[in-house]
């Protein structure tokens, strides 16, 4: 361990590690600084200014989030400079985008909404200026609104140093700066692997999950923690469940390992099929060879099944008959299926498609 | 995997050897991606196609496809001869050093380049980075099983990683990235033909009666056959019945006409699926099962963590757990199972599943734990064979190069290597009905290099037509330098372009593993 650094933050002596952020050690004193363009395990950017903090013999107001602490720091965080900063800063991102609630899909989940609460603003004291960007409808998976941006940059380093895919940054300067792949492509004609990680990261509406606009508001939406069913990561995911229906499915960085709440396209809008109208919903039997499958009792395909198999194991024994369990069923029911096959039909031919 | 996915962001240097990580195993890849960008470690990739992978690499050896127990042997002849090999670890901890040194002395890099064409100076510096870093994890998939010499490959692989001491240390090892979701916990319940679960041999006489008495029957000594053999066997008229759950090897195993014919001979096919798969149109019976998301279980991840999946939403009509369905048809045989729940089952599975035994419900709730997890005071393990081997000493393996089975010849010119692509999984049933993948990626392409494309008259999105002795079929081309010179690519997702039309069955004598990787065709436009 470094050495450790003393420090007042709010009227409290303590004892930072060395290295610490001021934001790391308000954050574990249980001191609450609000942040936008912060977002762990990437670059501290210090670009949204939300976090500012005063310290003491600084010239100016510092972002806690990139301010690494040194030994005798006097911090303040909640000082009428601070809060009027924090305002200022809250107000101008407010006026200068489309920040309409009224059909934002994160609505009740956006971060700019809960401090425009949190601090208290009636209104900006600034003209409200549509960027007038158009809304990207050009894929079925990602919805882009520029004009519902902060530029806090979230989804380009979730994009670079998260995922390391190298789609997104920013292009433009000033006010004209806009996140998106290059040469200000949709994200359907760039190299873009759809991975989400950008919607899960994005603060605000700007970008968000197609398929779960108006489909479920997110308090209404319940989340069910589960394991992905496609590769053998087994990334951790939630899906996100209204109505019946999964709406969408979002990565948990809480959930830690094996993928610190990362997924990809497959986990992330590949589950279509799970609400799709083929999925079986009765059991089958074709009565005889060269007919038709038709729809049976559970009761009549047990009693078709057990019949035959008596029959086949009774004429050329249990070795006649074979089993194929399978990588995508769970552990309990690959384990019943070898039990099943060894211990009631009687026989070692169970396999299934490791190989393949 | 020996080592858990989290230690492949914190070593020095990765060697991903037949793996395509970047779309076979996503999130993996981005482990990697940033263990290069952003903590300077060293990626070797050696792969036949430019993988996305190539970007991120120090070095990239391009292999003809099929020679890698070449490349691994002239990588060992390079570190033993400049004796940087891990000469305490492989006194101390293994056996077989001499033999393994006397058949790769051949393996000169000069020798190794005229098999694999992999430049000897590529050689050599993969070697000497692999050999020097104080860490690195040896990282491979498919790309090294699915050949006649799968299992030569993967013991090469081992013989590399022990030579440089790497097994048995933190961010290190030997570290198979697995498919399926559940193909480490399928194998680990013993739905294999030679064990029981935990791999308990279903010869050993002490395994068979301690599950005879765990089961209240009488079990067979007499180990089964494999999901190839079996198709065999059903083709032979020896098997007359059989029971898939969850599987469509109509689409999945190689030489489909050949399977679909073994399958027809049946006196009783029985399908549990989600959708009426391919496989599933030929069943007499057809039973609808629930998906992951429609029922509680676990599945167990490469890295051998045990994991939970949850009930989210209910089953279509009157689909069924997997599970259920089991129990109800194995009581209706006269052999009752009467689990309340999945939490039930897993503790059954605990009781006979020695690496299990620590694993309950209520322990995964929050993370999962990685097997072995002997008792429920145990922490689970991120990584074997720390101080010892499984069984003492790690054996070398002195291993001679094999050629595929099939290479190219006057009538079939080309090499054809299968694999995935990122946007669908396996044969397509669940990734072809979702909008987003589908938008991304439509069909099945042909990828194949500009100068073959040039000499065939050949051009981006034109049909080409692609036969095998097996088979034939037509898709439309890619033209890319990603697939080398002679050979192209193929993925299987696509039932209209059933690559496995076209595959070669030819098995690992060992692994019983298809050869996917290789086989000869002949490509023309259409």
């Amino acid at each position: 361990m470094g050495k450790t650094v003393p420090l007042t933050i709010d009227g409290k002596d303590v004892e930072a590690a060395s290295g610490q952020t001021i934001l790391e050690v308000a954050r574990e004193q249980g001191i609450y600084i609000p942040t936008l363009c912060h977002y762990s395990r990437t670059t501290n950017v210090g670009a949204c200014r939300v976090c500012v903090v005063e310290v003491e013999k600084a010239k100016s107001l510092v972002a806690s989030c990139c301010m690494p602490v040194s030994p005798g720091m006097i911090i303040k965080t909640d000082s009428p400079r601070v809060k009027a900063a924090r305002k200022l800063i809250v107000e101008l991102l407010w006026a200068s985008g489309d920040h309409n609630c009224l059909n934002c899909e994160q609505n009740g989940a956006c971060e700019l909404q809960n401090l425009i609460y949190w601090l208290e603003i009636e209104k900006p004291r600034f003209p409200i200026e549509h960027p007038g960007y158009d809304i990207e409808k050009t894929n079925t998976m990602i919805q882009r609104d520029l004009n519902k941006c902060i530029l806090c940059g979230r989804c380009i380093r979730a994009c670079n140093e998260i995922q390391v895919n190298e789609i997104l940054d920013f292009s433009q300067r000033g006010s004209r700066a806009k996140v998106g792949p290059a040469f200000d492509t949709d994200y359907i004609d760039s190299d873009c692997y759809f991975c989400g990680e950008c919607a899960d990261a994005c603060p605000v509406g700007a970008i968000t999950f197609k398929q779960a606009r108006f489909a479920g508001r997110p308090w209404e939406v319940k989340k069910v923690k589960t394991t992905c069913t496609y590769c053998g990561v087994g990334c951790q995911m939630d899906l996100n469940v209204h109505d019946n229906r999964i709406v969408k499915v979002t990565g948990n960085r809480a959930y830690e390992q094996p993928n610190e709440g990362s997924l990809c396209i497959k986990g992330r809008f590949g589950l279509d099929f799970i609400s799709h109208p083929d999925r079986l919903t009765t059991p089958l039997i074709r009565k005889k060879k060269g007919g038709e499958l038709v729809p049976a009792t559970w009761d009549e395909a047990y009693g078709f099944i057990s019949q035959r198999l008596f029959a086949i194991k009774k004429k050329t024994g249990p070795d006649s008959i074979a089993g194929l369990s399978s990588a995508r069923c769970t552990n309990e029911e690959n384990y019943l299926f070898q039990k099943f096959m060894r211990a009631v039909i009687g026989t070692n031919h169970v396999d299934h498609c490791a190989r393949l | 995997m020996t080592n858990s996915i989290e230690e492949i962001e914190f070593t020095d240097v990765i060697l991903a050897t037949g793996t395509n990580t970047t779309e076979n195993h996503p999130v993996i890849s981005s482990r990697i991606k940033r263990a290069v960008r952003q903590r300077g470690a060293k990626l070797i990739v050696i792969d036949p196609r430019e993988i996305d992978l190539v970007k991120y690499a120090t070095l990239w050896l391009r292999q003809k496809p099929g020679t890698d127990v070449a490349v691994l042997n002239g990588m060992m002849n390079v570190i033993i001869e400049e004796g940087i090999y891990a000469k305490e670890y492989v006194e101390n901890r293994t056996e077989g050093f001499e033999a393994l040194k006397k058949v790769v002395e051949k393996y000169t890099p000069e020798y190794v380049e005229k098999i694999s064409g992999v430049p000897v100076e590529d050689l050599k510096k993969a070697a000497r980075l692999y050999a020097g870093a104080e860490k690195a994890s040896l990282l491979y998939a498919m790309g090294m099983t699915q050949h006649i010499t799968g299992t030569d490959n993967v013991k090469s692989c081992a013989n590399l990683a022990m030579l440089c001491g790497k097994v048995g240390i933190e961010g290190g090892g030997v570290n198979p990235l697995r498919g399926q979701n559940n193909v480490q916990g399928a194998c680990d319940m013993g739905a294999l033909p030679n064990v029981f679960p935990a791999y308990q041999s279903v010869i050993s006489d002490e395994a068979r009666v301690k599950f005879e008495k765990a089961w209240g029957a009488t079990l067979s000594a007499k180990p089964g056959k494999t999901v190839v053999e079996i198709a065999e066997a059903a083709h032979r008229g020896e098997i007359k019945a059989i029971y898939v759950m969850g599987e469509n090897p109509l689409l999945s195993d190689p030489d489909i006409t050949h399977v679909e014919a073994a399958f027809k001979h049946l006196d009783l096919l029985v399908v549990q699926d989600i959708f009426l798969t391919e496989t599933a149109r030929l069943a007499d019976v057809v039973l609808p099962s629930a998906c992951f998301a429609e029922k509680d279980g676990t599945f167990t991840n490469t890295e051998r963590r045990v994991q939970r999946i949850r009930k989210a939403v209910p089953a279509p009509g009157q689909a069924k757990a997997d599970w259920q369905i089991i129990s109800d048809l194995s009581t209706k045989m006269g052999y009752p199972m009467s689990y309340a729940s999945a939490e039930e089952i897993m503790k059954e599975i605990a009781l006979v599943t020695p690496s299990y035994a620590g694993i309950t419900y209520e322990r995964i709730e929050k993370e999962g734990l990685q097997w072995p997890c002997p008792n429920t005071g145990h922490p689970g393990t991120r990584f074997l064979h720390k101080d010892r081997f499984s069984r003492g000493r790690g054996l070398f393996h002195a291993i001679e190069y094999i050629p595929p089975a099939e290479l190219p010849d006057r009538d079939y010119p080309m090499i054809l290597s299968t694999g995935r692509v990122l946007y669908h999984y396996h044969t397509g049933t669940m990734t072809r009905l979702a909008k987003g993948t589908m938008e991304r990626c439509p069909e099945s392409l042909v990828e194949i290099h500009p100068l073959d494309a040039e000499r065939l008259g050949i051009q981006s999105g034109q049909i080409v037509k692609v036969t095998s002795r097996r088979g034939t079929l037509q898709a439309k081309a890619k033209v890319t330098t990603r697939s080398d010179a002679g050979m192209i690519f193929m993925n299987f997702h696509f039932h209209e372009a059933a690559v496995n039309l076209l595959t070669n069955p030819a098995l690992d004598p060992i692994g019983k593993i298809p050869e996917y990787k290789v086989c000869a065709v002949r490509v023309e436009a259409a």
